[in-house]
């Protein structure tokens, strides 16, 4: 479905990312971790097209076919825009449901993440941080994408809020038969929501395989050293 | 009480006295109603003027003169210096060093007498006033607005929604301008108090409200000969200045503490 091609990022000297090629294949779950700085979120941007590679290629999906949902959602939301509108907002910028049908597609949207409709009132200042990340799934949703970046979206909530949000996931990612693009460092996570998962580090991927290969059976040290410590 | 509602609570008399002014001043502002330079009376409660015109009227359509001509100029400093601050902040990089030397270059000149050049080339008029005073004093602006920008587009939701796909204009308008209007409406209170001192300056000079149109600087011109004879010509309208300006300055500091603005 996504087919990355030699692709490249510098930021002055440093490589964030080096020579990625990367292929994703339609319907799955591919998991990306690796420690903090190793590249993932500067991947996820190129995808996305939030930043330009200096060079390589991103084949085979259209940007307005993706979308992300945010680590943290404290500060994913704009403190001023009620609910409702910001799940509105990718559909009214694309024009793509005519005005009268938004209100019932934001209803729709906010059952889709389960809560309630009545929450398209209020300010993100009055929602949990659970509730708050149903928000910021919900406007990724919006603009009927078919592939979504994860970027660690449960490390900054408490743990059984964590298990809601990713079993929240799980569902949708079946009923809107999407691909994911699962960005994490806890490897439980990355088991319980991956089909492949990919290993990365300086701006490299050390090692791609099946969860099943790089869990139970990594090849290089660094994979290895990364099991140890989370698992 | 406090300060802030201490001022707040000023600013809305004298609000309320510029707006009911025809139906508040007891005489014509412009008119001769009396023998000159009377003390103040029960008839004339802060006296007449060396023309013999009643103070007390004066001073209450003063009153208009200033706070409109103090809050069309913060008004124009507000929106340009939003302008290029919100440019400059947004994009960074090339356009935002431009724009922030040619701030630098505006703030190099010594601004009042600037005004005092340009309103001697000009009629000087109330609304060259406004505009002369908003053009000169929006640097401040442009600068604390792009201070907000720089912070406020780091933020994840600026990042979404770009990821959304809205344009720059709609991020700018929609997404950082709205989070960044405390300190925007701080500076607009203290800036006004600034305007105010300007316009009185400039009336007192002779280059700014030009008589017989009172305003709270050219009251204070007229009195400069009658200091000796007439004090209350000169201590009424200074006082009115500095009560306003004072107030404003109240309500500007607490506005500061409460929206939780760093200066």
């Amino acid at each position: 479905m996504i087919k990355i091609e030699k692709l490249t990022k510098t930021f002055g000297s440093i490589k964030a990312v080096d020579d990625i090629s990367l292929e994703i294949f339609k319907g799955e779950s591919l998991g990306l971790v690796g420690e903090s700085g190793s590249g993932k979120s500067t991947l996820a941007r190129l995808i996305l097209g939030l930043i330009k590679q200096d060079n390589g290629e991103i084949k085979g999906i259209a940007k307005r076919d993706c979308q992300i949902v945010f680590q943290d959602p404290q500060t994913s939301l704009n403190p001023r825009i009620k609910i409702g509108e910001a799940i509105a907002e990718p559909m009214l910028i694309r024009e793509m449901f005519p005005k009268e049908e938004i209100a019932g597609r934001v209803e729709k949207l906010l059952g889709l993440v389960m809560l309630n409709k009545e929450f398209a009132n209020h300010y993100p200042h009055e929602l949990s941080g659970g509730e708050r990340q149903r928000v910021g799934i919900a406007r990724a949703l919006s603009s009927n994408p078919k592939f979504l970046i994860l970027d660690e979206p449960v490390s900054s909530l408490d743990v059984s809020t964590q298990v809601e949000i990713l079993k929240l996931l799980k569902n949708i990612k079946q009923k809107l038969d999407l691909t994911y693009l699962f960005i994490a460092h806890d490897l439980l996570i990355i088991n319980y929501m991956c089909d492949r998962i990919a290993v990365m580090k300086a701006g490299k991927i050390l090692e791609i395989g099946t969860k099943e290969q790089i869990i139970h059976n990594p090849q290089r040290p660094y994979t290895k050293l990364l099991l140890s410590s989370s698992v | 009480m406090k300060r802030g509602k201490f001022g707040l609570l000023v600013l809305i008399i004298l609000l309320g006295f510029a707006v009911l002014a025809p139906v508040i001043a007891p005489y014509d502002p412009d008119e001769i109603v009396e023998s000159q330079t009377l003390a103040p009376s029960f008839n004339h409660l802060f006296g007449t003027d060396d023309l013999g015109r009643d103070i007390f009227s004066r001073a209450v359509f003063g009153a208009r003169i200033s706070l409109t001509v103090g809050f069309a100029a913060v008004a124009i400093a507000i929106i340009v210096g939003v302008f290029f601050g919100s440019i400059a902040g947004f994009y960074g990089g090339f356009i935002d060093s431009l724009l922030m030397r040619f701030v630098d270059i505006m703030l190099a000149f010594p601004s009042i007498f600037l005004i005092l050049t340009v309103q001697a080339m000009l009629s000087p008029n109330i609304y060259n006033v406004m505009v002369v005073i908003g053009l000169t004093s929006w640097m401040g602006v442009a600068r604390l607005v792009r201070g907000e920008f720089l912070r406020i587009r780091e933020l994840q939701y600026v990042e979404a929604a770009k990821s959304i796909g809205c344009s720059d204009f709609r991020i700018i308008v929609r997404h950082i301008l709205p989070n960044a209007q405390a300190p925007i409406i701080v500076a607009a209170t203290l800036g006004m108090a600034g305007a105010i001192l300007t316009e009185s300056s400039l009336s007192f000079l002779g280059l700014g409200v030009q008589p017989p149109m009172a305003s709270w600087g050219n009251m204070l011109m007229d009195a400069q000969a009658y200091m000796r004879d007439a004090p209350w010509m000169a201590t009424i309208p200074g006082a009115l200045i500095l009560i306003t300006v004072l107030s404003l300055y109240f309500v500007g500091e607490e506005l500061r503490e409460k929206l939780d603005v760093r200066s």
